[in-house]
């Protein structure tokens, strides 16, 4: 099926209400290997058992910034192709987005508090990101104050695009800034400094938010076509002449 | 397992990320049985597409 089949909303929602129960049964199973393998894992010979926060804080900080990538490349759809699944897509990315940022800056803050003794810190990434989760707070707000949807979508998609210069900055905030964060330790040139035993259930955690982000997505995605089609129903509702008596 | 003398850290950790995620789960859920029971509510009311399809059907 190619990406231009897919354009066809009922095509989409026949493909997606097909494939969604196999993601979730995928995503439930990896979670649980993945939440085994952190529980198992030994303790860090400097940050001790608090090491297991890693395995839930990285990837929701990675999804963070992936989430927003997929918002972006949705926008250029919305405004270079006008493609007709790109908006709902930005749109139904964005709450789900919200939360792994949410996730991700308070996981963050409770591994920071006993490893820096300090639960916040103004500095470079710390910062970054939560700039990043206000950005996904003022798009929601944008997507909920247009009530029409091609409009919001315009609008969305050019802030989604000027949002996506804060994510290089995340990125690299740690090597350009003398922060209090650590420097990457997994996508790095070189290779990952991590040992094996925790960089496994690490990469399957990853891969378990990845897939449980894929499935909500699909799922909210689903949800925003049916509102779309509720709404032109109620508008034709709406425009149908009243008979009088 | 003993997660030290910062285990409160940890558990609160995996607890509010298995709480935010079931959240979403729970809100998910019920968003697309809200749609549905209304484009039902307005299918069963008279309303039709354009198309005359139902709005929820995949074919």
């Amino acid at each position: 099926m190619t990406l231009t089949e897919l354009a066809n909303p009922t095509r989409f929602l026949s493909l997606a209400t097909r494939i969604l129960p196999w993601l979730a049964m995928a995503t439930g199973i990896l979670l649980a290997i993945g939440l085994y393998q952190s529980a198992m894992a030994p303790d860090d010979y400097q940050q001790g058992a608090t090491v297991k926060i890693m395995f839930i804080h990285v990837p929701n900080a990675w999804l963070s910034m992936f989430v927003w990538g997929v918002m972006s490349v949705a926008s250029l759809g919305t405004l270079v192709w006008r493609h007709p699944l790109a908006d709902v897509a930005a749109k139904a990315a964005a709450p789900i987005g919200a939360a792994f940022t949410f996730l991700a800056l308070v996981t963050g803050s409770l591994w920071g508090r006993p490893m820096w003794g300090t639960y916040w810190e103004w500095d470079a990434r710390l910062t970054s990101v939560l700039i990043l989760f206000l950005m996904y707070l003022g798009l929601i707000a944008l997507w909920r104050a247009v009530e029409d949807p091609s409009r919001a979508a315009r609008a969305a998609a050019v802030l989604t695009l000027v949002g996506a210069i804060n994510i290089p900055i995340i990125k690299f905030s740690v090597d350009w800034w003398n922060t209090l964060h650590q420097p990457a330790s997994v996508m790095k040139m070189g290779g990952s400094s991590l040992d094996k035993s925790f960089l496994i259930p690490l990469l399957v955690m990853a891969v378990a938010f990845s897939l449980l982000f894929i499935t909500l997505h699909l799922a909210a995605m689903r949800n925003e076509i049916l509102r779309r089609r509720l709404r032109a129903l109620q508008m034709l509702q709406a425009s149908k002449p009243v008979a009088l008596p | 397992m003993a997660l030290g003398p910062y285990a409160s850290f940890i558990v609160t950790s995996y607890a509010l990320v298995a709480a935010v995620v079931l959240i979403l789960i729970v809100w998910i859920a019920i968003d697309h049985r809200r749609v549905r029971a209304r484009l039902h509510e307005l299918e069963s009311s008279g309303a039709a597409r354009r198309s005359g399809r139902g709005a929820t059907d995949l074919t």
